[in-house]
C-alpha cells in the first residue's frame, strides 16, 4: 500500500518534471556563457537606442529608425495596403488573425494610447483595454526594449499620417479566441525584462544580441517552437516553418547552418538579402531585408553577424548540403522525360529568367545555385514563390518574380517546383497538388 | 455581281479615264458594292492605277493585320489583269467615306469579310482593265482584239509574233471605252488563284525592317506611359508626383478626367514614373461589381423573353412532343491580349494633328481624334502601320482618343504606350454569354430547336445599324444559320449588358458562342441517344453537301472511330458560319488530375474558291491555336470593379510546347469564297470540349476548362 | 553613358544604366525591330542575343550587358543559323502578324547555334518562353527543322 504511494508519487513527480521541462524555455541569450547585469549597471557601451550616427539626431528620426529596425511594418501592413494601417491575415491551425493599424488614428488606430498603454503591450503584451494580445505580436521579445527605445517607436508612429482602417475580426475558434487564456501563457514565457547585458561579451555582441533578440526577433520564425507555441530557445535559430514559409536555420551549423558563411558574407546577405552562390531572400525574410536590415547601419549589421557567429550549431537533419554545381546549360532529353510536365511549364515559364543552369542570364537575384530555396526537399518555399511571386526592393529598384498561382494548377505547380528541386538542388521534392493547397493556403495574405 | 453595279463601273470609269488619260496612265475606278447602305448615289472607293513604267497599284481600304489580305487581293486582280503579280503595288487608302467596307458600311477591317467582299468586284475591275489594255494594242497593230491574249503584262498576238507591254500600252488604253460586261476567267484559266502564293508583307518582317504602330518614330518624339483607373467607370481623384519626378528621364505629368500619363525621355522611364505616382482613384459606382454579380445579373436576364431573330415551323408544339433534351451553355469574359500592346503616337500643333497607329478603323480614328483635340477633320492625318495583332480590339479606337488627349499637353510628338498590364486591364472584353437550349427528337431526328441567347450587343454600341428590333446581329450569328436543316426552329436574343465591363468583337465573335453551345448540345443529345456523333449531324445535313464533305474529309484524316487508349477521346465539331463550311477533329488525353493534352486537331475546310490555300491553312492553324488557348485557359474574372488578370502569368497563353499537331485540309472548290480569319476560332473549342466528354464522360457546359470537375474531384 | 555593342557597332546610350536594354534599342537608338511584349520576362517578342546567348531584353539592364556584343534582329542574319532561320521562316510562311518574330527568329537563331540538330524537345525546351498569338506554333516547328536541315 505504502509502496505504491510512493511510486505514484515518483511517477507524479517525473511527469511534473518532464513536463516542467517540455513548458520551460531559456531565455534567447542563455546560450551564451558569462553572467549578465542591468542595463544601468553595464559600463561599456550602452547597446540599446539608436547607432552613433544617430545619436544627435531628432526623436522622430530616432524613433524611425528603431520601427524598422524592429520591423514593424512587414506585420502591421497588408498587402499592397497602406504601411502600419494593419489589416494582414495570419492564417494559423486554429483561426484567421488580423495585425491591428497602428497608425495614430484616434478610433481605428492607436491615436488614444498613453506612453503607458503603449509600454504595457510592447512588454506585456497587455491592451489599454486590459485584454491580452496575442503573441503573435512578439512581445515577448519587444519586452527586451528599453522604454526610450520603445517610446521613441511610439513617437514615429505618431508622426504618421493616420489612416482610418478597422481590422477585420479575428476568426480563431475556442479556445484560442479565449485572450484571457494568454495570461497563463504570458506567465510562462513572457519574462517582462528588460534587457540585460552580457558582461563577459563585447559590446558589439551585446548590440548584435539586443538588435537580435530586443528589435529583430529573429527567434520569432528562426527558432521552433515548443507545445505550447513559445519559442524554444533550447532550439535556438534551429530553423522553423513560419507562416507558410520555411525559416531556415540560422544556427553556425557548417552544412545546414550558416557556419560557413565567413563574416563579411553574413553581413552581405543582410544587408541585400542576395549573395551570388547563396541564392536571394524571398518571403518574409526578403520584407524582413527590405522594410528593416537594409536600412540598418554597417556598424549595426556587424554587431548582428558578430551575434550571429556564436550561436552553437545545429545540424537540421532534414536539410542536404547545398548543391554548388550548375546544371546543364540545357536540358538534356532524360532531364526532361523524369517530370515532362514540370520540364514543360519551366521551359515556358520559368528558364527565361532563371536559365537552364540555375545562373540567370540577366538578373543574379534569379539565380538558382547554391540557394538553400532549391536545396530543400520540401520545396516550400520554391511552391510559395511560384504560387505569391517574389517583390524585391534592391538598391536600384525593384525586382519581381510574377505569381503564377491563379494561372496553373496545383499539379501543375507542384510537378515545376519538383522539376526546380530535382534539376538545381541537392535533393528533390516530391509534393503533391495537396501540399500546393496546404502551402499556399498558410501564406499571410 | 448586279449589272447595276457593272453600270456603274462603266460609268464612273468613263468620267475618270478621261482625266486620266493626260497624265499617260490608266486608272480603273471601281465600286464595291454596298451591301446595307443600299441606293446611295455612285462613287469609287477603290482604283487601279497602270503606269507606263508597268506597275500596276490597287489602292484599298483593308489593313494587313496578318491575314495576308495584302496578298490575297492582289492575287485576284493580276489573275483577272494577267498582270506580272510581282508588279502589282497594294496601297492602304487613306481615311476616307469612300472606302466603307461593304459589309460593314463603315471603314473596317474584320469579320473576316474582305475577300468575301471583294472577290466579284476585284476580278471585274481586272477584267475590264484587261480589256482596255487589249483595245488599245489591237488598234495599234490594227488587229482583231480577239485574235491578241495577254500573259504577265504583256498583250501578245501570236500571228505576228508581236507583244507590247502594259505600261506602254497605259495611255492609249485610257482613251479605250470601257467594256460593259468585262468576260471573266474560267477557274480552269486562273495562273495564280487557287495557288500557294508567297507573302508580300513577310518578308520584311524576318529582319525587323516592318513597322508596327509602336515603332513609329517621329523626329523628336516624347515616351509616355498611361494609367486609367483600375475600376471601370472611375475618375482620377489626386495626383501626387513628388516621387516621380525624382526618376531620371522624367518630363511631365498629363492627369486628365480618367487617366493619368507620364511622358519621359524612355517608355521605361515613363512606366517607372508612372508606378511612382502616387494616384488617389474616385472609384465610382462600380467599386463592388464582381465576377459573381455579373453571373446572376446574365442568368437571371435569360429567364426573360427575347427578342425574336429566327423563327421557322411550329417550334412551340414541337417541343411539346417526342424526347425533349434541355442544355445550358456559359462562355466567360475574354481578352484580346494582342501580341503588340495597344499604343498610339500623336502630335498635336494648334492648327494640325498627326497619328501614328495600327487600326482597324482608320476612318473612325481620324474623326475621333479631330474631335479630342478640336480640329476640322481635315487637319487630321492618320498614318496606319501593320497590326501586331487585331483581334477584333483594334475595331474600337479608345487608345487613340486617349493618345490626342495626351498630345494636347505635349509639345512634339508623343508616343503613348499601354503596358501589358493596361491592355489586360483595360480591354473590350469578349461577353460573357448565356445559352439555353431546347430540342425535341422524333424517329432520331431533331424536329424542333430552340436556341435562346442573353448576352451584350457589341453592335449596339459599335454599329447601330447591326442592332435592329432587339436583335444583335452578330450574337445571333451561327445560330440562325445554324448547318442542320431542323424543321421547327426558333433562336431568340436577349441583350444583357454586364455591370460596368465595357464589351467588344472577339475573333470569331458570335458563333464563337452559338457554335460552342450548337455542337455541345448536339454532342450531347447524340451520346444520350447512344448514336455516334458523326453520323448523328449527318443525319440532319442532307442538304448541306458542302459540309458533308468537310465532315467526311476531317473524320478520315482524323481517324474517327478507330480505338483509343484509355483516357483518350476524339470530339467533332462541324459549322458553316461565314460561308465557309468547317469540321474539326479533336484528340485529347486528360489524366487523372484533370490535366488536358490536346494530341491533335484535324480540320478538312471548304472556304469556296481558295484564293491562296496557303494563307488558308496558315488561318485555320493560328485560329485553332487561338480558340484552344481560350478554351484551356482564358476566363477574365471581377473583383471590386477590377480586372483581376493583368499579364501572362495569370492570363495565360498556349505556348508551342502544348500545342497540338494541326493538320488542315483545304476542299478545293469554285463557289464564291467565304471568311477565313474567324471559323478556326469557333471550330477548335467544341470539338475539344466533345473529345474530352469522349475522354472522361464528363459534359464541360462552359469554358475554360475546368480540371477539377474533369478529375470527378467535384461536379460540372 | 553606357557604350553598348549592338551589332559590331559601338553605340552610347544617355540614359540610367537601370534602362532595360530593350528600351534602349528601341527608344534611344530607334532599332524597333526588337519587340515589347509584357515587359516580365514571359513572352520573348523581347529576346536579342548577348554573347550568342538569347536573352530577354526587358529584364536586362544596359549596366549588366556592359560591353558584351549584342545581335538583335536586325542583325542575326549576318550569322549563319540566323540566315537560315529567316529562309526557313519565309520558306514555309510562318509569318502572320509577325509581332512576336523577331523573338522568334532569335531564339530559333540561338537554338540552332548551340544545337544544330534539335529534337522535338530540345525545340520545346528553347522555343517554349516565345509566345505567338497568331498561333504559327506548328510551323515554327516545322522552319526550325528545315532550317537545321539546310
Ligand atoms: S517583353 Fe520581354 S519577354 Fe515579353
Ligand atoms: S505572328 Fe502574330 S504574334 Fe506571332
Amino acid at each position: 500500500m505504502k509502496r505504491l504511494y510512493w511510486i505514484l508519487a515518483a511517477v507524479a513527480a517525473v511527469v511534473f518534471v518532464v513536463a516542467g521541462w517540455i513548458i520551460y524555455v531559456p531565455g534567447p541569450t542563455a546560450f551564451a556563457s558569462g553572467s549578465t547585469v542591468a542595463l544601468g549597471d553595464y559600463k561599456d557601451t550602452n547597446p540599446t537606442g539608436v547607432p552613433a550616427s544617430l545619436a544627435t539626431a531628432d526623436l522622430v528620426t530616432r524613433g524611425e529608425y528603431l520601427t524598422r529596425a524592429a520591423d514593424c511594418e512587414a506585420c502591421h501592413t497588408a498587402k499592397g495596403g497602406v504601411p502600419y494601417a494593419g489589416g494582414l491575415a495570419f492564417k494559423l491551425p486554429f483561426g484567421t488573425l488580423y495585425s491591428p493599424n497602428i497608425t495614430p488614428d484616434k478610433e481605428t488606430g492607436i491615436g488614444n494610447w498613453t506612453d503607458a498603454e503603449f509600454l504595457n503591450a510592447i512588454h506585456k503584451g497587455i491592451a489599454p483595454d486590459g485584454s491580452r494580445l496575442y503573441p503573435a505580436f512578439p512581445y515577448p521579445s519587444y519586452t527586451l526594449l528599453t522604454n526610450d527605445d520603445a517610446l521613441a517607436i511610439k513617437t514615429y508612429l505618431f508622426s504618421l499620417t493616420p489612416v482610418k482602417q478597422e481590422a477585420p475580426p479575428n476568426t480563431l475558434m475556442f479556445p484560442f479566441n479565449q485572450r484571457w487564456g494568454m495570461m497563463f501563457w504570458s506567465l510562462f514565457y513572457n519574462s517582462n525584462d528588460r534587457y540585460r547585458p552580457n558582461t563577459s561579451q563585447s559590446a558589439e555582441w551585446n548590440r548584435g544580441a539586443y538588435l537580435a533578440e530586443a528589435l529583430g526577433h529573429c527567434g520569432e520564425c528562426h527558432t521552433p517552437r515548443n507545445l505550447l507555441q513559445a519559442v524554444d530557445n533550447k532550439k535556438k535559430f534551429a530553423g522553423a516553418f513560419t507562416a507558410g514559409w520555411r525559416a531556415y536555420n540560422l544556427t553556425q551549423d557548417k552544412t545546414t547552418g550558416i557556419g560557413s558563411w565567413d563574416v563579411e558574407t553574413t553581413a552581405k546577405f543582410l544587408a541585400h538579402g542576395h549573395v551570388e552562390g547563396l541564392g536571394t531572400a524571398s518571403g518574409p525574410m526578403g520584407e524582413a531585408i527590405d522594410m528593416s536590415l537594409r536600412h540598418m547601419t554597417p556598424e549595426d549589421i556587424n554587431a548582428l553577424v558578430v551575434y550571429l557567429k556564436t550561436i552553437p550549431p545545429i545540424p537540421d537533419t532534414s536539410l542536404p548540403i547545398p548543391k554548388t554545381m550548375l546544371a546543364s546549360t540545357f536540358p538534356s532529353d532524360h532531364e526532361i522525360d523524369e517530370n515532362a510536365r514540370g520540364a514543360k511549364i519551366f521551359a515556358g515559364a520559368c528558364a527565361a529568367c532563371h536559365g537552364w543552369s540555375g545562373k540567370s542570364p540577366i538578373l543574379t537575384y534569379a539565380d538558382f545555385v547554391g540557394g538553400r530555396t532549391v536545396n530543400d526537399p520540401t520545396a516550400q518555399n520554391v511552391a510559395q514563390a511560384i504560387i505569391w511571386g517574389v517583390t524585391r526592393h534592391t538598391p536600384n529598384g525593384v525586382v519581381k518574380m510574377p505569381g503564377f498561382g491563379n494561372a496553373y494548377s496545383d499539379d501543375e505547380i507542384a510537378a515545376v517546383a519538383n522539376y526546380v528541386t530535382a534539376r538545381f538542388g541537392a535533393e528533390k521534392s516530391s509534393i503533391t497538388a495537396n501540399d500546393v493547397k496546404k502551402i499556399s493556403g498558410q501564406a499571410s495574405q | 455581281m448586279s449589272t447595276n453595279a457593272s453600270l456603274e463601273a462603266r460609268g464612273l470609269s468613263r468620267r475618270d479615264l478621261l482625266k486620266a488619260g493626260a497624265a499617260g496612265f490608266l486608272l480603273v475606278s471601281f465600286r464595291l458594292p454596298v451591301a446595307r447602305a443600299a441606293g446611295d448615289t455612285f462613287a469609287p472607293n477603290a482604283f487601279i492605277r497602270i503606269g507606263d513604267d508597268d506597275v500596276v497599284t490597287l489602292v484599298m481600304p483593308q489593313v494587313e493585320m496578318g491575314q495576308g489580305i495584302y496578298t490575297t487581293v492582289g492575287m485576284i486582280l493580276a489573275d483577272e489583269l494577267d498582270a506580272d503579280f510581282n508588279k502589282v503595288v497594294l496601297q492602304h487608302a487613306p481615311p476616307d467615306k469612300a472606302y466603307n467596307n461593304p459589309l460593314f458600311g463603315i471603314q473596317a477591317t474584320g469579320g473576316s469579310t474582305s475577300v468575301r467582299a471583294f472577290w466579284d468586284p476585284l476580278r471585274k475591275a481586272g477584267a475590264a482593265g484587261r480589256a482596255m489594255l487589249v483595245e488599245a494594242a489591237a488598234q495599234q497593230w490594227s488587229v482583231e482584239p480577239s485574235t491578241c491574249r495577254t500573259s504577265n503584262s504583256e498583250v501578245i498576238h501570236d500571228a505576228s509574233g508581236r507583244k507590247v507591254g502594259y505600261g506602254a500600252l497605259a495611255a492609249l488604253a485610257a482613251t479605250m471605252k470601257p467594256v460593259g460586261e468585262p468576260k471573266l476567267k474560267l477557274a480552269k484559266d486562273y495562273t495564280l488563284i487557287g495557288k500557294p502564293v508567297k507573302r508580300k508583307d513577310t518578308l520584311d518582317k524576318t529582319d525587323g525592317r516592318s513597322k508596327y504602330g509602336i515603332d513609329a518614330m517621329p523626329t523628336g518624339v516624347k515616351f509616355a506611359a498611361i494609367a486609367q483607373c483600375p475600376i471601370f467607370g472611375g475618375k482620377v481623384g489626386h495626383v501626387d508626383d513628388t516621387k516621380a519626378k525624382a526618376i531620371k528621364g522624367f518630363q511631365q505629368v498629363v492627369a486628365d478626367d480618367d487617366f493619368v500619363a507620364v511622358v519621359a525621355d524612355t517608355t521605361w522611364s515613363a512606366m517607372q514614373a508612372l508606378t511612382a505616382l502616387d494616384i488617389k482613384w474616385d472609384e465610382g459606382p462600380n467599386a463592388n461589381v464582381n465576377s459573381a454579380q455579373v453571373w446572376d445579373a446574365l442568368r437571371a436576364a435569360s429567364k426573360g423573353t427575347g427578342a425574336v431573330a429566327k423563327q421557322a415551323g411550329d417550334v412551340d408544339k414541337a417541343l411539346a412532343d417526342g424526347t425533349r433534351y434541355d442544355g445550358v451553355y456559359e462562355l466567360p469574359f475574354l481578352a484580346h491580349a494582342t501580341m503588340e500592346p495597344l499604343n498610339c503616337t500623336v502630335h498635336y500643333t494648334k492648327d494640325a494633328c498627326e497619328v501614328w497607329t495600327g487600326t482597324q478603323v482608320i476612318a473612325r480614328v481620324q474623326e475621333a481624334v479631330a474631335k479630342a483635340v478640336g480640329l476640322p477633320i481635315e487637319k487630321v492625318t492618320v498614318h496606319n502601320f501593320y497590326l501586331g495583332g487585331g483581334f477584333g480590339r483594334r475595331l474600337d479606337h479608345d487608345m487613340t482618343i486617349r493618345a490626342a488627349r495626351v498630345a494636347l499637353h505635349v509639345d512634339g510628338p508623343v508616343k503613348v504606350t499601354w503596358g501589358r498590364e493596361e491592355d489586360m486591364q483595360h480591354d473590350v472584353y469578349r461577353p460573357v454569354y448565356h445559352n439555353a437550349v431546347s430540342a425535341t427528337l422524333k424517329d432520331g431526328k431533331i424536329v424542333g430547336w430552340s436556341h435562346r441567347i442573353t448576352g451584350s450587343s457589341i453592335m449596339a454600341r459599335w454599329f447601330p445599324a447591326g442592332f435592329k428590333d432587339g436583335v444583335d446581329g452578330d450574337a445571333v450569328d451561327g445560330a440562325i444559320d445554324q448547318p442542320y436543316g431542323f424543321p421547327n426552329l426558333k433562336v431568340e436574343y436577349i441583350r444583357a449588358e454586364p455591370p460596368a465591363v465595357p464589351t467588344g468583337f472577339w475573333r470569331g465573335v458570335g458563333p464563337n458562342n452559338n457554335i460552342f453551345a450548337i455542337e455541345s448540345f448536339i454532342d450531347d443529345i447524340a451520346h444520350r441517344e447512344k448514336v455516334d456523333p458523326v453520323a448523328f449531324r449527318l443525319r440532319h445535313l442532307d442538304n448541306n453537301p458542302r459540309l458533308k464533305a468537310a465532315i467526311h474529309l476531317a473524320t478520315e484524316k482524323g481517324n474517327w472511330g478507330a480505338p483509343t487508349s484509355a483516357r483518350v477521346g476524339r470530339g467533332i465539331s462541324v459549322q458553316n458560319a461565314w460561308n465557309t463550311f468547317v469540321a474539326t477533329v479533336c484528340e485529347a488525353e486528360v489524366d487523372e488530375n484533370g490535366e488536358v493534352r490536346v494530341h491533335r486537331l484535324v480540320t478538312a475546310i471548304d472556304a469556296g474558291i481558295p484564293v491562296n490555300p496557303d494563307t488558308i491553312a496558315a488561318q485555320i492553324e493560328g485560329a485553332l491555336i487561338f480558340g484552344l488557348t481560350a478554351a484551356l485557359f482564358g476566363e477574365v474574372t471581377i473583383e471590386n470593379g477590377r480586372v483581376q488578370q493583368s499579364n501572362f502569368n495569370d492570363y495565360r497563353m498556349l505556348r508551342i510546347n502544348e500545342a497540338p499537331k494541326i493538320e488542315v485540309h483545304v476542299i478545293p472548290s469554285t463557289e464564291h469564297p467565304g471568311g477565313v480569319g474567324e471559323p478556326g476560332t469557333a471550330s477548335g473549342p467544341p470539338a475539344l470540349a466533345n473529345a474530352l466528354f469522349a475522354a472522361t464522360g464528363v459534359r464541360l457546359t462552359r469554358l475554360p476548362i475546368d480540371r477539377e470537375a474533369l478529375a470527378g474531384r467535384k461536379p460540372v | 553613358m553606357i557604350t553598348l555593342q549592338v551589332n559590331g557597332q559601338p553605340h552610347d546610350v544617355d540614359v540610367s544604366p537601370e534602362t532595360p536594354l530593350l528600351w534602349a534599342l528601341r527608344d534611344v537608338l530607334g532599332m524597333t525591330g526588337t519587340k515589347f511584349g509584357c515587359g516580365i520576362a514571359q513572352c520573348g517578342a523581347c529576346t536579342v542575343h548577348v554573347d550568342g546567348q538569347a536573352v530577354r531584353s526587358c529584364q536586362l539592364t544596359i549596366d549588366m550587358v556592359g560591353n558584351r556584343p549584342i545581335t538583335t534582329i536586325e542583325g542575326i542574319g549576318a550569322t549563319d543559323a540566323g540566315a537560315k532561320v529567316q529562309k526557313a521562316w519565309l520558306d514555309l510562311e510562318v509569318i502572320q502578324c509577325g509581332y512576336c518574330q523577331s523573338g522568334q527568329i532569335m531564339s530559333a537563331a540561338a537554338l540552332l547555334a548551340h544545337k544544330p540538330n534539335p529534337s522535338d524537345d530540345d525545340i520545346d525546351a528553347a522555343m517554349a518562353g516565345n509566345i505567338c498569338r497568331c498561333g504559327t506554333y506548328v510551323r515554327i516547328r516545322a522552319a526550325i527543322k528545315k532550317a537545321a536541315t539546310a
